[in-house]
């Protein structure tokens, strides 16, 4: 089957995140298709890379490029609630006049379509959130 | 786009306490332009997200309240609210606002949009979508 | 057109297993995740809500939770994630009740 995924929350404070990806994971391990991953509201928070979690926990952020990597997922985080949230990619900070950026590897930003769009293409749609 | 589903917008959380009943706005308004089968549902505090009067001024954010009546346009006409969750919470379709779209084949005829359902009715409608979208 | 309902929030902080459960219909399944678990346990005022409901429970979150298997209420299962995949796969489509 093919499979949409909705975030809402971000890392760490909410465990949504992590049933996310550990979802995530097993579906891709069972051999069905990830057509893309979407990060809304709050799960914007998952694409940045300037995260530094402890080291004796669980790294959220690598953990999602790493699966991207390795599967070659598309994960996209919806600009308008990153443009609110502070999340930005080369393009963003250009368009925006930022004088940095934080997305994380295995990341994109773009439109709210992307969901629609990955609802219609996909099997199921599951949605992380609180 | 291959066939059309039937999607339906599922909203159950409250206005401006926190963000997700306006960027379920904007979901809803993006989607729009896909041209599947929409429809709303509202229900639990979702049901707040309609009523009348909203003035936001005092609170600094921006009053998305009148963008509701704005959906006939995009033409999504099928809003279904769930009774029980008005009634629990002291509400009648009275305090709601009136949305209306209208029909291209009846010379745009003024109809409404809200649909007042039981919560079995309202299961039966759910039952019916193709995919979920939870807010 | 089966549906599966998942319940991520404790019933003793909010009505979303009240309403999923209000929602269900025959063949419909239910998954409690995250803080959704603790409706799972024997004896709590919960418990009613589940009666006559097909429900499971996501393991890893249980035991996270430190709630035993015997202490859940007859009849309701215990998936892992790769359940928790079969389970959108054997359901038309899914609804989480946020």
């Amino acid at each position: 089957m093919k499979l949409t995924i909705q975030v809402n929350e971000g890392p760490y404070q909410h465990q949504s995140a992590d049933s996310a990806y550990f979802f995530t994971k097993a579906a891709l391990e069972k051999g069905h298709k990830i057509y893309r991953v979407f990060f809304y509201h709050d799960g914007v928070n998952n694409g940045t890379r300037l995260t530094t979690p402890p080291q004796d926990d669980r790294n959220i952020v690598n953990r999602w490029s790493e699966l991207a990597k390795e599967h070659d997922l598309d994960m996209v985080v919806c600009v308008a609630a990153a443009q609110r949230r502070g999340i930005v990619d080369d393009g963003e900070a250009q368009r925006n006049g930022k004088d940095a950026t934080n997305i994380a590897d295995g990341f994109r930003i773009s439109g709210l379509g992307q969901l629609v769009e990955g609802a219609i293409q996909s099997d199921r749609l599951v949605v992380f959130g609180d | 786009m291959s066939e059309i589903k039937k999607f339906m917008y599922v909203n159950r959380k409250a206005p401006y306490g926190t963000i997700y009943a306006w960027e379920a706005l904007e979901v809803i308004l993006i989607g729009a332009a896909f041209e599947q089968d929409v429809s709303l549902a509202f229900m639990d505090d979702g049901v707040y997200q309609l009523t009348k009067g909203q003035d936001t001024t005092g609170i600094g954010m921006k009053n998305f309240s009148p963008t509701y009546s704005a959906l006939g346009d995009y033409e999504i006409t099928k809003i279904y609210v769930d009774k029980e969750s008005l009634e629990e919470r002291g509400l009648s379709l009275d305090d709601l606002q009136h949305l209306v779209w209208e029909d291209e084949d009846e010379d745009w005829a003024e109809k409404d949009s809200i649909r007042l359902v039981s919560r079995t009715e309202l299961a039966d409608v759910l039952a019916e979508q193709d995919v979920l979208f939870n807010f | 057109m089966a549906m599966l309902h998942l319940v991520n929030k404790s019933p003793y902080d909010a009505s979303s297993l009240e309403t999923a459960s209000s929602i269900m219909k025959g063949d419909d399944a239910m998954l409690l995740i995250e803080d959704g678990v603790y409706a799972a346990v024997r004896n709590g005022k919960a418990a009613a809500s589940l009666e006559g409901l097909k429900v499971s429970v996501l393991g890893p979150d249980l035991a996270a939770r430190g709630i035993g298997e015997d202490k859940l209420i007859d009849g309701v299962t215990v998936v892992d994630y790769a359940g928790f995949v079969d389970m959108v796969e054997a359901n038309d489509k899914v609804q989480s009740w946020l």
